[in-house]
């Protein structure tokens, strides 16, 4: 049996221009509200975050939840910021559930009751995703901001699994916490968890503003390798372990997202659709709203999702390399990031011009203070008593 | 943390066993790609037309030697090659969490 990504060939059709094709999109994160408790100083959500009063309103999610259903979309992330903090999410679920989309939640669980996670379960959800900051609660408690979520998340790992819901745990990883992967790995066995996603922060947004807090060495990174290895065999069939080398150290960029505006779109809280979650980091794009158009015609006719679809728009060392079509040229929002402009090789890739720069440069960051810079809606607020 | 009963056995299939699709596990027809669909957490894979014979008949009452009787009289081909197919597919399920066997169930 193979991933429905790895087959698209039959089902992508020709866009307009010559060497542009897209497929049907199959699944998307629905980041429905901004709003958290926790201030993880690697937060994917953009800077500027989305106020409150910002956000689509019940109807507005039901009706693109729909159009999804309708184009083809087979799977939804509820997630956020914490999706919990919205009071109609069991009314969003059970809405995709009737639909026919199949539900994940994307949540940090420390809003979460046994309550509210049976009314969620009832009206539909089909698998529960629940990030950790640590394995043990001081450590777990500093980098979430946010004292007793790590007992929370915990607690409602337990009611997951009671509940009969599949649990995956997401360990978001970087130097200050990847000592104590062996005791995360553990963890996820002790709280029967059928995946452990070994996330390593990808540096946009507020991990950038904290790379140098965050930033493995490559120790580390070769150690942590050892460790996946080792209990990806010794725990087959009960536990299955994801893992990606974080990009810095690698030679070859991620296929980001399997190709910009091919099988996946985010949707912001204030309805904006994106082809990832970071994409709002790359400044001078424009992304149309689901408040002006159909999903469908922005899936179809959106300038920024159409801009970096395919191969045409690549420069060199991209444009003639053999391997373009397998990573469609890496991560836009991280050529932007590192080196302002978005239609770059990705530097992740050891054929970029700015390969070995960065990699230097996450060597010596990875000696850096280990002060954080906590995500809120005031643009930040440095950790006291560390320097 | 100890409370909790983990999974800690892995879940091997014999011809006892009696197979179905956890509920996290969604075999579907998509009427837009017009294709079966096995819907899992976080991915989407794609039965070949002999794995979605096989788990349309694993509905948690028959036991696998059950759907390989059912497959060899329909294919009238070797019992033998036909139960080793069925294994290694229901077992690579099992092994990723999306199969459950209804005989271990407690009522």
């Amino acid at each position: 049996m193979s991933d429905l990504l790895e087959q698209p060939k039959a089902e992508t059709k020709p866009l307009s221009g010559a060497g542009k094709s897209y497929g049907i999109p199959m699944s998307v994160l629905a980041e429905i509200t901004h709003r958290c408790p926790l201030q993880c100083p690697y937060c994917s959500n953009p800077v500027e975050l989305d106020r409150a009063n910002a956000e689509l309103t019940t109807d507005e999610w039901k009706r693109v939840i729909s159009e999804m259903a309708d184009m083809g979309v087979l799977q939804i992330h509820f997630s956020g910021g914490e999706p919990t903090a919205r009071r109609d999410l069991a009314e969003l679920i059970r809405h995709a559930t009737e639909v026919g989309l199949y539900s994940n939640l994307i949540t940090s669980a420390v809003l979460l009751t046994r309550d509210r996670l049976a009314e969620l379960s009832d009206a539909g959800l089909s698998h529960v995703q629940i990030s950790f900051q640590g394995s043990e609660a001081q450590l777990a408690d500093r980098v979430g901001g946010y004292r007793g979520g790590h007992g929370k998340k915990l607690e409602a790992a337990r009611w997951t699994r009671e509940l009969g819901l599949p649990l995956t745990i997401n360990a978001v990883m970087h130097r200050q916490n990847l000592h104590q992967l062996p005791e995360i790995i553990e963890m996820a066995v002790a709280l029967d968890a059928e995946r452990l996603e070994v996330a390593n922060v990808q540096y946009y947004g507020w991990a950038l503003k904290n790379r140098a807090a965050l930033m493995p060495t490559e120790e580390q990174v070769d150690w942590t390798t050892q460790i996946v290895e080792e209990a990806r065999e010794r725990l087959h069939g009960i536990l299955a372990i994801d893992y990606v080398i974080p990009d810095y150290y690698a030679l070859q960029p991620k296929k980001c997202m399997g190709g910009w505006g091919q099988q996946f779109f985010n949707i912001s809280p204030s309805g904006k659709v994106l082809p990832c979650h970071a994409a709002e980091s790359i400044t001078g794009l424009q992304f149309d709203s689901i408040r002006d158009h159909s999903l469908a015609w922005i899936w179809e006719n959106s300038p920024a999702l159409n801009l970096y679809r395919g191969t045409d728009w690549m420069p060199e060392p991209c444009r003639s390399c053999a391997l373009k079509e397998e990573d469609f040229g890496g991560c836009r929002c991280q050529a932007f990031a590192l080196t302002g402009n978005a239609s770059a090789t990705d530097p992740a890739c050891s054929f970029s011009p700015f390969h070995e720069k960065i990699f230097r440069a996450a060597k010596t960051e990875a000696e850096g203070s280990d002060q954080f810079i906590y995500r809120n809606f005031k643009g930040g607020t440095p950790e006291a008593n560390r320097s | 943390m100890s409370a909790v009963p983990a999974r800690t056995l892995r879940l091997e299939l014999t011809d006892a066993s009696r197979p179905r699709l956890a509920r996290h596990a969604r075999l579907k027809f998509d009427k837009v790609r017009e294709l079966w669909v096995l819907l899992v957490p976080e991915r989407v894979l794609v039965p070949d037309e002999t794995a979605i014979e096989i788990l349309n008949l694993c509905d948690g009452e028959r036991s696998i030697e059950d759907v390989v009787d059912l497959l060899s009289e329909k294919y009238a081909a070797d019992r033998e090659l036909i139960r080793t197919d069925v294994i290694a597919l229901l077992q690579d399920l099992a092994d990723k969490g999306y199969l459950i066997n209804a005989a271990e169930e407690k009522s």
